[in-house]
């Protein structure tokens, strides 16, 4: 069975370009503004959105996305906010995925995760702290209630487990960029294309490819030679930034266009 | 009799442990693994560590009959005299075993996680000794109240980093150090301090701290001509517990008891007793009992011994507490401090409050088996860095402590 985002991939590769994929977590700074900004992101040029989570030890973020998980669970954010923000944002226009460290998934209970997340409208998941070594719950759940599983690859990861974890992947595969954690950089990643050239030898499956990707010509770089641009921080820093909230999501929108133009340029 | 072998190839401890981490570091995380089993196979490997142990470390540990403290509590009490160790616990077995391999698989840069200090004094000092670079991630929290203990890193050579995110303790200073790791993990090693974690951490440090109960089992029977009645261990993540249980686990007649802290008493919610009354959940890379709220956010621990404040516990003691093999109990920080003081005027020994916890399981254990029983107890560390705390706890310090310039409590 075909997915939304497999329909989205089938898309851009017709054009002939790559997909561009934004970041922002749900409830940040509160749940109405996090469903304004993901709605403008889309409106922006974003093909796909993902929400993520927020969670009390994010170890694979840094310092950006951190203060926004901080301050979304001091203003009460809670796991059944994510799905209302899914609702919310799935009409936009837009495959919507959840981004999740595992245990307020597991927590939830995985099968109802899915579910909800299911019937919220929402495509699938990624995992940045699940690998498929460890996912056998997840993967029947996801079968079950037709959800894509989006895992992370690694500069570090060797030649099987890129096979290996490719296998387990529906939707696209997330390559990160560099061996970091999350936020802006200046320069663009040297590692990428040889992750992404490697991915190639084992997969046909959509490569993602995100961790510090903050501009426009960044975007155009990395839209060469992957099938999609991910940013996450540089969105989430528009709102940091921004001197009110309705600012910030116009700030969003316009990273949004930038991007997107980068992406197709 | 079935022979305990946990855990399996891919380091899960029936459902508990596992590997919940980035992709970024699971292959750095199995070629840890497979250069520790080499490591372990290699005589020359062995040797040099256990030199390091006898002539650097004071291990093995002398075992005491503590026969005024026996007397108080009603039953025979052997102390295992980890507090003897150099830096004064337990944790320089796992320190120097891991900055050993860090030298042997030739990474110059080490990094550590502390909560107290303990681990941070152990790491510095290990790399000190073996010529390492080495950072310590302390939450900022901790760095203040443990001031002493980032001067002694420091004066080691090593570089303390405090964290400010999160509730900028020990488990925040995880969070910080496997960030550091992720992006660095090509020169640098993760001294990581307590068997928890993603495999195979809680596995390398139970190999290097399992001396403590070899020895202390062959002490016992030295002494006494038979096994004790039981093993006690306090267990904060549950080093110095794995250690001394894993010589005993196949002795069906050896009960096992880890002392986790109860802070306030757990019914108060304000403790850090995860077995006792927190769920199974993913924390920092396992699958274990951990203290979360009902949407899997980590909760913030709770306990007079900064050395068990931590929310969550290795991996092994779910599965040996999910099988009955080990019992797990809360002690009070009134409980364990009852217990400081006691060992004190008894014995003469000034216990680290972590300690303290292991000894006030033993006080209640007397009661239940009885003055023909032994216990054996692990003093996991001596309580010279505990002071300030126990005489602000006992009221001994007189009007204002200046502890540095412009804080006065």
């Amino acid at each position: 069975m075909s997915s939304s985002i497999d329909a989205l991939f089938e898309r851009t590769r017709a054009e002939g370009r790559a997909a561009l994929v934004g970041y922002l977590p749900a409830g940040f700074p509160d749940v109405e503004t996090s469903v304004a900004a993901l709605t403008a992101m889309i409106e922006g040029g974003c093909d796909l959105v993902e929400i993520g989570l927020p969670y009390s030890d994010p170890v694979m973020d840094g310092p950006t996305i951190q203060e926004a998980a901080e301050t979304a669970l001091a203003n009460g954010f809670r796991t059944s906010h994510t799905f209302d923000v899914v609702r919310r944002v799935a009409d936009a226009g837009a495959p919507v995925v959840v981004m999740t460290y595992w245990n307020p998934v597991e927590r939830y209970g995985v099968d109802r995760f899915a579910a909800d997340l299911a019937a919220a409208g929402g495509a699938g998941l990624i995992t940045p702290d699940l690998i498929p070594d460890e996912a056998q719950e997840w993967e029947e759940a996801s079968r079950a209630h037709g959800l894509d599983r989006t895992y992370l690859v690694a500069p570090s990861s060797t030649d099987r487990r890129l096979s290996m974890t490719a296998d387990a992947a529906s939707g696209f595969i997330y390559a990160t960029a560099v061996m970091g954690v999350t936020g802006a950089r200046q320069e663009t990643s040297s590692l990428a294309p040889e992750l992404v050239a490697r991915l190639r030898e084992v997969t046909d499956k959509p490569v993602g490819v995100g961790l510090g990707v903050s501009n426009g010509a960044q975007a155009h770089e990395i839209a060469q030679y992957a099938d999609a641009v991910i940013v996450g921080s540089a969105f989430v820093r528009r709102l940091l930034d921004a001197p009110d909230t309705a600012g910030g999501v116009e700030s969003v929108r316009e990273l949004a266009r930038e991007l997107r133009e980068g992406v197709v340029r | 009799m079935t022979v305990y072998a946990q855990p399996d190839a891919t380091g899960h401890f029936g459902r508990f442990g596992g590997r919940f981490m980035p992709e970024a570091l699971v292959a750095p995380l199995d070629e840890l693994a497979e250069a520790w089993a080499d490591a372990q196979a290699d005589p020359s490997f062995l040797g040099e560590l256990d030199r390091m142990f006898r002539e650097y470390a004071n291990v093995p540990s002398p075992l005491y009959d503590a026969t005024r403290f026996s007397e108080a509590v009603g039953a025979r009490v052997l102390l295992k005299r980890e507090d003897l160790n150099h830096t004064g616990a337990h944790k320089i077995r796992n320190v120097l075993g891991q900055a050993l391999l860090a030298k042997r698989i030739g990474k110059p840069r080490a990094i550590a996680e502390t909560g107290a200090g303990q681990h941070g004094v152990a790491s510095a000092t290990a790399c000190a000794y073996l010529d390492l670079d080495c950072t310590v991630y302390m939450g900022e929290v901790d760095t203040e109240r443990q001031a002493l203990n980032v001067a002694r890193m420091k004066m080691l050579g090593a570089e303390v980093v405090p964290v400010t995110t999160g509730s900028r303790t020990l488990k925040d200073a995880i969070n910080e150090a496997l960030r550091d790791w992720v992006a660095s993990v090509d020169h640098t090693s993760y001294l990581f301090g307590t068997a928890a974690g993603p495999h195979p951490f809680p596995t390398m440090v139970r190999d290097l701290t399992r001396g403590i109960g070899d020895e202390a089992r062959r002490q016992v029977l030295e002494l006494t001509g038979s096994l004790p009645d039981a093993a006690v261990a306090c267990v904060g993540g549950g080093s110095n517990a794995i250690g001394l249980f894993t010589a005993f686990i196949d002795d069906a007649d050896v009960q096992l008891l880890g002392v986790e802290a109860g802070g306030d008493g757990y019914e108060t919610g304000r403790h850090a007793s995860p077995i006792t009354a927190g769920e199974v959940g993913v924390l920092h890379g396992a699958r274990s009992y951990l203290l979360q709220d009902e949407d899997g956010q980590t909760m913030e621990s709770h306990s007079i011994s900064a050395g068990l404040d931590y929310p969550g516990v290795g991996p092994e003691h779910s599965y040996l507490a999910s099988i009955g093999r080990a019992r797990y109990v809360p002690a009070t920080d009134a409980q364990a401090m009852s217990a400081f003081d006691l060992l004190c005027k008894t014995e003469g020994i000034i216990p680290a409050i972590e300690s303290a916890h292991a000894l006030a399981g033993a006080v209640e254990l007397a009661k239940e088996l009885g003055p023909d029983a032994t216990i054996l107890v692990n003093l996991s560390g001596r309580g010279d860095k505990d002071v300030h705390t126990a005489a602000e706890y006992f009221g001994l310090i007189d009007g204002p402590v200046v502890l540095e310039e412009g804080v006065e409590e």
